[in-house]
């Protein structure tokens, strides 16, 4: 392998990581706030992706992407009222399938919607053939546009969790949701914005992936597969692992395509997620210790 | 108890044959064509039933024992050995008679795998499959097993549909019939197969089959082993204390059901001389959950009735474009207000409104 085929793997598996970082960062704002791995969250980033293509006939692009944001956010919080609010300490059996019902039904919504043809937002600057050379080797400018959504994202959720009150508050509640509850805070508004935000993110990050990888009405459950084996990879819950678990994934995932058919690529994703599970599945940056005291 | 379950099953083989005399009345026998297939499905799904409701394991990969079964068993009755004639392998399994011979379609001379032993390899690979799987897969609980084992679906389905063996997405078509009995005297060759002549055969054939393993799951639940599995649904810390080899029996329950699911898959697939990769896909999975979920998962019964009487509405088109979406709005509405399964709802209503009544 030369050198400039290595960084273009290497340019190829950073993208598609980051992509992955963000759908693993929606199932980690989820699980902290409520315990839950919503297997919905891919359906998100699809509806996100399919909002904004469906509304760019209206408004220019930036619009588009910020309004399908909102609705998706929107979208989030009904399905949290509706389904997940008013049940009393339900089992994870109980959630896993009723998340697992509503990954269904949006998709056949979508699907009903938007039929089964491919789409895919324009190109954000340029076009599929525009790229400027780094060195020898050559990036689209949609790779940047996924790499910085994906960086300002991570930063804007520390800078909110850690600075905001409300984020002060949903950190409270992912630690000790009793606790919380006995301080004052709302937990279950805490909740709703936790799916809320899941959702935004989700949804963003459709937008930003669209061009490049196109959205599909099923093209959500392989996402939610990766984005789920990354947060397992970096560890539940820990946000900022979850990007480097991300790049990790897409990474392997790029080289992976010189060694084995592409047919085989998302089973490479699961065998890994199959092997931390059995190895380490507290993952590769998260403590056994603290681990075992989470409720799964 | 004993009585009881007799009883049941005896209900429904009256019940099987009461249907089979309802078509001929109404002259729709077309209809035992979806039911017999419906009953495979319920073989999965009863299998299922006793993992998720006694067991307490939720699997999201069913679906893949099940084509690991329909497409071993295809593949190995249609794939021509012809060219391996003098493979000392090949001699071996036909001293034993477990090859046949027969003229496809261009009248060549094509040698295949008796359906037989094609049906035990099959099996048994689901069962060794599960087996190898089930050692580190049941260490995990909640979501972690959810996923792993929705991972483990989605990997079969990624291998048949990328390998050109399996006939990638077209799956395998002209599966030969599974003959049971050869002809004997007057009687024709009893047979699974999806001709419109064996229809009424086969019907009976399938829902022996299922009342046979009802009545298996059944005594299995009502025995030692059974209590066992209950009380480690409730609490596994507790079972474990009480001296219940807990990893052992969650190992065993899981390759039973997978059995279940390839022994359906091998006899689907010969039924309707073909398999394809959809039968793999996770929604499949999902549906086979869903249908165990609207049943009751504590309850094999509600579970067989459900879940055969949906999946023959599914077959029949009823739900038309909108399938997928009716399984996954079932599956939330149950799971949100009656998660001991439809069935035990019904009941509790009915014994409110009894009650109500005599009270007043």
């Amino acid at each position: 392998m030369s050198l400039d085929l290595f960084f273009q793997y290497l340019f190829a598996g950073i993208t598609y990581g980051a992509i992955y970082a963000i759908v693993a960062i929606g199932f980690n704002i989820i699980y902290n706030a409520t315990g839950i791995i919503n297997f919905a969250q891919g359906e998100f980033v699809m509806l996100g992706g399919m909002i904004s293509i469906s509304l760019l006939r209206f408004m220019p692009l930036a619009y588009a992407i910020a309004a399908a944001v909102v609705i998706t956010m929107a979208i989030g919080a009904l399905i949290e009222i509706l389904f997940i609010r008013w049940l009393e300490s339900p089992s994870v059996l109980r959630m896993i399938i009723i998340t697992i019902g509503i990954s269904i039904l949006l998709r056949e919504l979508a699907l009903h919607i938007w039929g089964e043809s491919i789409r895919s937002l324009p190109y954000f600057y340029g076009n599929e053939v525009t790229t400027f050379a780094l060195g020898s080797v050559h990036v689209s400018p949609q790779v940047l546009w996924v790499i910085v959504a994906c960086a300002v994202m991570v930063s804007g959720l520390s800078v909110f969790f850690k600075g905001t009150p409300i984020g002060r508050e949903m950190r409270a509640c992912a630690a000790n949701r009793t606790a919380a509850l006995l301080c004052g805070i709302n937990t279950r508004n805490m909740v709703t914005l936790s799916f809320m935000l899941s959702a935004g993110i989700g949804a963003l990050a459709g937008c930003v992936m669209s061009p490049i990888t196109y959205t599909q009405y099923d093209s959500g459950t392989s996402l939610a597969i990766k984005g789920f084996t990354v947060a397992i990879l970096g560890g539940l819950g820990n946000s900022m692992a979850a990007v480097m678990a991300g790049i990790l994934l897409g990474i392997i995932e790029a080289f992976s395509v010189s060694v084995v058919p592409l047919a085989f690529q998302d089973a490479i994703a699961i065998t890994i997620l199959l092997i931390i599970l059995f190895v380490k599945p507290h993952g590769l940056f998260g403590s056994s210790a603290a681990a075992r005291l989470k409720a799964f | 108890m004993q009585n009881r379950k007799i009883l049941a099953l005896g209900a429904l083989c009256l019940l099987v044959v009461c249907i089979h005399l309802l078509t001929v009345i109404t002259g729709s026998l077309f209809y035992l064509t979806q039911l017999t297939m419906a009953a495979y499905y319920g073989l999965v799904i009863i299998g299922l039933g006793t993992l998720m409701g006694y067991a307490g394991q939720i699997s999201l990969g069913h679906a893949g024992f099940f084509a690991i079964g329909g497409y071993l068993a295809a593949s190995l009755t249609t794939c021509n050995l012809v060219p391996f004639q003098g493979n000392w392998l090949l001699r071996g399994l036909d001293t034993f008679g477990l090859l046949t011979t027969a003229q496809n379609l261009a009248g060549e001379h094509v040698l295949t795998m008796e359906p037989w032993a094609a049906c035990g390899c099959a099996v048994a690979a689901a069962a060794l499959i599960a087996l190898v799987i089930g050692i580190p897969v049941l260490k995990l609980k909640g979501h972690y097993l959810a996923m792993a084992t929705l991972g483990f679906g989605t990997i079969i389905y990624r291998i048949l549909l990328a390998s050109p063996y399996f006939g990638e997405a077209d799956g395998i078509s002209e599966v030969p019939g599974f003959t049971l009995l050869p002809a004997m005297g007057t009687m024709g060759p009893i047979m699974i197969s999806g001709d419109p002549a064996h229809r009424l055969v086969n019907y009976y054939l399938a829902w022996g089959v299922l009342i046979l393993g009802m009545g298996l799951l059944l005594n299995l639940i009502g025995s030692r082993v059974g209590r066992a599995l209950r009380s480690l649904h409730s609490s596994e810390e507790a079972a474990e204390a009480a001296g219940i080899d807990t990893a052992r029996f969650k190992l065993h329950v899981f390759v039973l059901s997978a059995v279940y699911a390839a022994v359906a898959g091998v006899l689907l697939t010969h039924f309707n001389g073909g398999i394809g990769p959809s039968e793999a896909s996770v929604m499949k999975s999902v549906r086979y959950v869903a249908l165990v979920a609207v049943g009751g998962m504590t309850h094999l019964w509600g579970t067989l009735l459900m879940g055969v009487t949906l999946t023959f509405l599914s077959l029949r088109g009823v739900f038309g474009t909108y399938d997928d979406a009716v399984f996954g709005l079932i599956l939330i509405l149950v799971m949100l207000f009656a998660p001991e399964g439809i069935l035990s709802l019904r009941l509790k209503w009915l014994i409110k409104t009894i009650c109500s009544g005599v009270r007043s």
